[in-house]
């Protein structure tokens, strides 16, 4: 039975980690659902939140091939934990002046926002997890959607040290860096 | 003090310890190979194409439990290193690559002989490098090494654009290494070690499959220990043949697609498989799905990925092996287990596995038990890929650790020749022979070359059938005889040993085989045997793919008069 994990990971924010991550993923069979990448709290490491979908097992593997990439320095399967998980969407939907006022209603009660206003269109920025954006998408694809743009889902665990917590004495000696 | 990239690569060499590097030289590595004459400590070995320089690393590596070294230029000469790179990621190997890019202002524009080969190695290498600042060097080598030889080892390839080579930076070398993504798990955790203690103390069929992770770990006397004190048959996989004496009372051979049927047969007979340092890859498990059914499995790894990725297990133990036998053998109690001995013992005699045929033509099988009685065991043996590295593995015993070095996970041919330089040269003590077929020596026989220039003692055994022989075994079992491009023209081997210098024999008749092999030995220098064997000699026993351990074809019964048997212990040559 496939579900669908998120993992978290931290990783060395250096050239080429990405690659390293996703060939990883591509030669081992594993599928990608999405991949978020940022900074993280920490300035020499970035964030990945990466949602595959596939059997208990497989998840594991792909963890445990994960924490082998050498700039890969923490990774964890956060599905079964409390978290908050978001993913950002814009969605470029066709109005005009009869239509405007009803998208703009629905868009009220997703608690989403127009971000750009156009003779032909408005852009609406919407925030929430994939069910939400989801169901905002649907109920618009009868306007006539131009273009979406989606983040893939980033997630943090409720409460306490998160399962990625680092501790600053593990940080690699930076270069010179001039004090603030 | 002010140092050039170059230099600092080869002081970071030389603190490392090294001293023999195998490379090939071209322009956009020109800078760092000008500095060598200045580390007279770092005596480099000219190989004839770097795929050899990788292979040759890496048989020094593997005989001497050091970072085997190797240099090459960019575009084709890094490439050209890819499939040796491999080779020691399938077999983890510690191999670090050093290869030449073009200068950093070049870098994309596809220069000349500009490749990416820190892309291209991506997949093959436990982590790689494109060195763009000179200052960052010797972390970077520092690290390379650390990460070569370490947890499960591996290749780490270094690549340096040629202006980083030549830039002048202060140097300054560093005294700890951070890697904050690579803590390797050298102790097993106590619980799961005594769970497997537990499993171990009550089972009736115990059997531990040995794989290449008790060489690396140097575990031989901790798997000695506890085959004893548990009175636990021992098998091997390929990589793992002289991990455990063969002449052993418990040992009990090869399993896997050409090991012995007895072999065989105890894993899918045992209660309990204790695997160690091996990674269930299926030329040892055959159809994974019936592997070891009736069994229980510990299995011990220091790569928590091997955990679970072929085969379940009931307790897994991640850590280096020494250390986690160590702690085991501590909670083993001793037993007997006498009727499961005795039945492997019988399972032995009825299925013999390592039988040599009375045959008119030269057999050679024969040519490898004979290496074994002239050189008494006493020597490293390297082999190409395909059935001279089956008959090899079958027909020499194998009792000093760390005996036999052979290209297991990539099986790749031409391995042998290579290989066999950088053990000779790693430990020249040593007898070593390169066993090899006809089809894998040609792959690389211009590595004959290295052995004239370099006067490396190697002695050559090319069991010459005039096939590729293993893919004519599966025409002939498989695709009813269609010889499609297997029969193999080949040159007169003596002909072109002599051309390199190197005294060479030809040996037709079984009579001629020990002699030959006592004047090689006798000879002072290398000395190759072209040994013209039964064409269509087959190897047996042999797992059809796609079967299970339980499905073993063996030598036809009937028709064998039998010469002799190399077995272990019912030995009658």
């Amino acid at each position: 039975m496939t579900t669908k994990h998120t993992l978290i990971a931290l990783v060395e924010d250096r050239p080429g980690v990405l690659n390293r991550v996703a060939s990883l993923f591509r030669r081992r069979g594993f599928n990608i659902e999405s991949i978020a990448v940022g900074h993280s709290e920490l300035p020499h490491l970035s964030r990945m939140t990466i949602v595959v979908d596939g059997a208990n097992t497989m998840v594991e593997q792909v963890r445990k091939q994960l924490d082998k990439v050498i700039d890969v320095v923490k990774v964890s399967d956060i599905t079964e934990e409390a978290i908050v998980a978001r993913e950002l969407a814009l969605l470029k939907v066709k109005a005009n002046s009869t239509t405007r006022s009803e998208i703009i209603q629905i868009v009220d009660i997703f608690r989403a926002n127009i971000v750009d206003v156009a003779t032909d269109s408005l852009t609406i920025e919407v925030t929430g997890d994939e069910d939400k954006i989801d169901s905002l998408y649907t109920l618009l694809r009868g306007f006539g959607i131009k273009e979406v743009a989606r983040t893939g889902r980033i997630a943090l665990t409720r409460g306490g040290a998160g399962p990625l917590y680092v501790e600053e004495k593990t940080k690699p000696p930076s270069g010179k860096t001039k004090a603030a | 003090m002010k140092m050039t990239g170059g230099q600092i690569i080869c002081e970071c060499l030389a603190r490392e310890g090294v001293d023999i590097i195998f490379g090939f030289p071209g322009g956009a590595i020109l800078p760092l190979y000008d500095t060598l004459p200045q580390f007279p400590q770092l005596h480099h070995v000219l190989v004839r194409h770097e795929q050899c320089a990788a292979h040759a690393a890496e048989g020094y590596a593997r005989a001497t439990g050091k970072v085997g070294v190797c240099f090459a230029t960019s575009g084709p000469g890094a490439t050209n290193l890819v499939t040796g790179i491999a080779n020691a990621y399938l077999d983890s190997a510690p191999v670090v690559a050093i290869t030449g890019q073009v200068a950093r202002p070049f870098i994309g524009k596809d220069a000349f002989q500009e490749i990416d080969i820190t892309g291209i190695t991506l997949p093959i290498t436990k982590h790689n490098y494109l060195a763009l600042d000179t200052a960052s060097l010797p972390r970077i080598v520092k690290e390379a090494f650390y990460l070569a030889r370490t947890g499960r080892p591996g290749p780490v390839l270094i690549d340096v654009p040629r202006d980083v080579q030549i830039e002048q930076v202060e140097f300054h070398y560093p005294g700890k290494i951070v890697l904050p993504g690579y803590k390797p798990t050298l102790q097993g955790h106590p619980t799961q070690i005594k769970k497997a203690a537990e499993l171990i103390n009550k089972a009736q069929r115990p059997l531990i499959l040995a794989g290449r992770g008790v060489i690396i770990s140097n575990g031989f006397e901790e798997l000695k220990a506890l085959a004893e004190a548990g009175q636990i048959p021992v098998v091997t996989t390929l990589l793992g043949i002289s991990s455990f004496p063969e002449s052993h009372v418990l040992s009990y051979g090869m399993v896997g697609m050409h090991g012995m049927a007895y072999a065989n047969m105890a894993v899918t007979g045992a209660d309990l498989v204790i695997a160690v340092g091996m990674r269930f890859d299926d030329r040892a498990t055959a159809k994974v799905s019936a592997f070891a059914p009736n069994a229980h499995i510990i299995h011990i790894d220091i790569d928590p990925a091997e955990i679970g990725k072929n085969v379940r297990v009931d307790v897994p133990i991640v850590g280096d092996v020494k250390a986690v036998l160590h702690a085991l053998n501590k909670l083993v109690t001793s037993a007997k287990h006498m009727e499961w001995l005795h039945q492997l013992d019988d399972w032995r005699k009825e299925h013999p596995s390592t039988i040599i045929r009375d045959s008119e033509g030269l057999l050679p099988q024969l040519v490898v038990h004979k290496i074994y009685e002239v050189t008494r065991g006493e020597a490293t043996i390297c082999t190409g890929v395909g059935q001279n590295q089956m008959w090899a593995a079958q027909h020499y015993w194998y009792n000093r650790p760390n005996s036999l070095i052979s290209s297991g996970g990539l099986g790749t041919m031409g391995f042998g020749l290579p290989a066999s330089i950088g053990v000779k040269i790693g430990r020249p003590d040593i007898p070593v022979w390169c066993i090899d077929g006809d089809g894998s020596f040609q792959m690389t026989l211009h590595e004959l070359a290295t052995i004239g220039q370099e006067k490396v003692a190697v002695k050559i055994a090319i069991l010459n059938n005039g096939y590729l022989g293993m893919v004519r075994q599966w025409q002939e079992l498989f695709y009813q005889k269609r010889y499609v491009a297997t029969p193999l023209f080949g040159p007169d081997f003596v002909k072109i040993a002599e051309a390199y210098d190197i005294a060479a024999l030809r040996v037709e008749h079984k009579e001629e085989v020990e002699p030959a092999i006592e004047q090689a030995m006798a000879h002072d220098g290398p000395f190759l045997i072209d040994f013209r064997i039964e064409p269509e000699e087959n190897v047996y026993p042999m797992v059809p793919p796609g079967a299970s351990l339980a499905e073993v074809l063996e030598l036809p019964k009937k028709e064998t008069k039998v010469l002799a048997n190399s077995s272990r212990r019912i030995s009658n040559l």
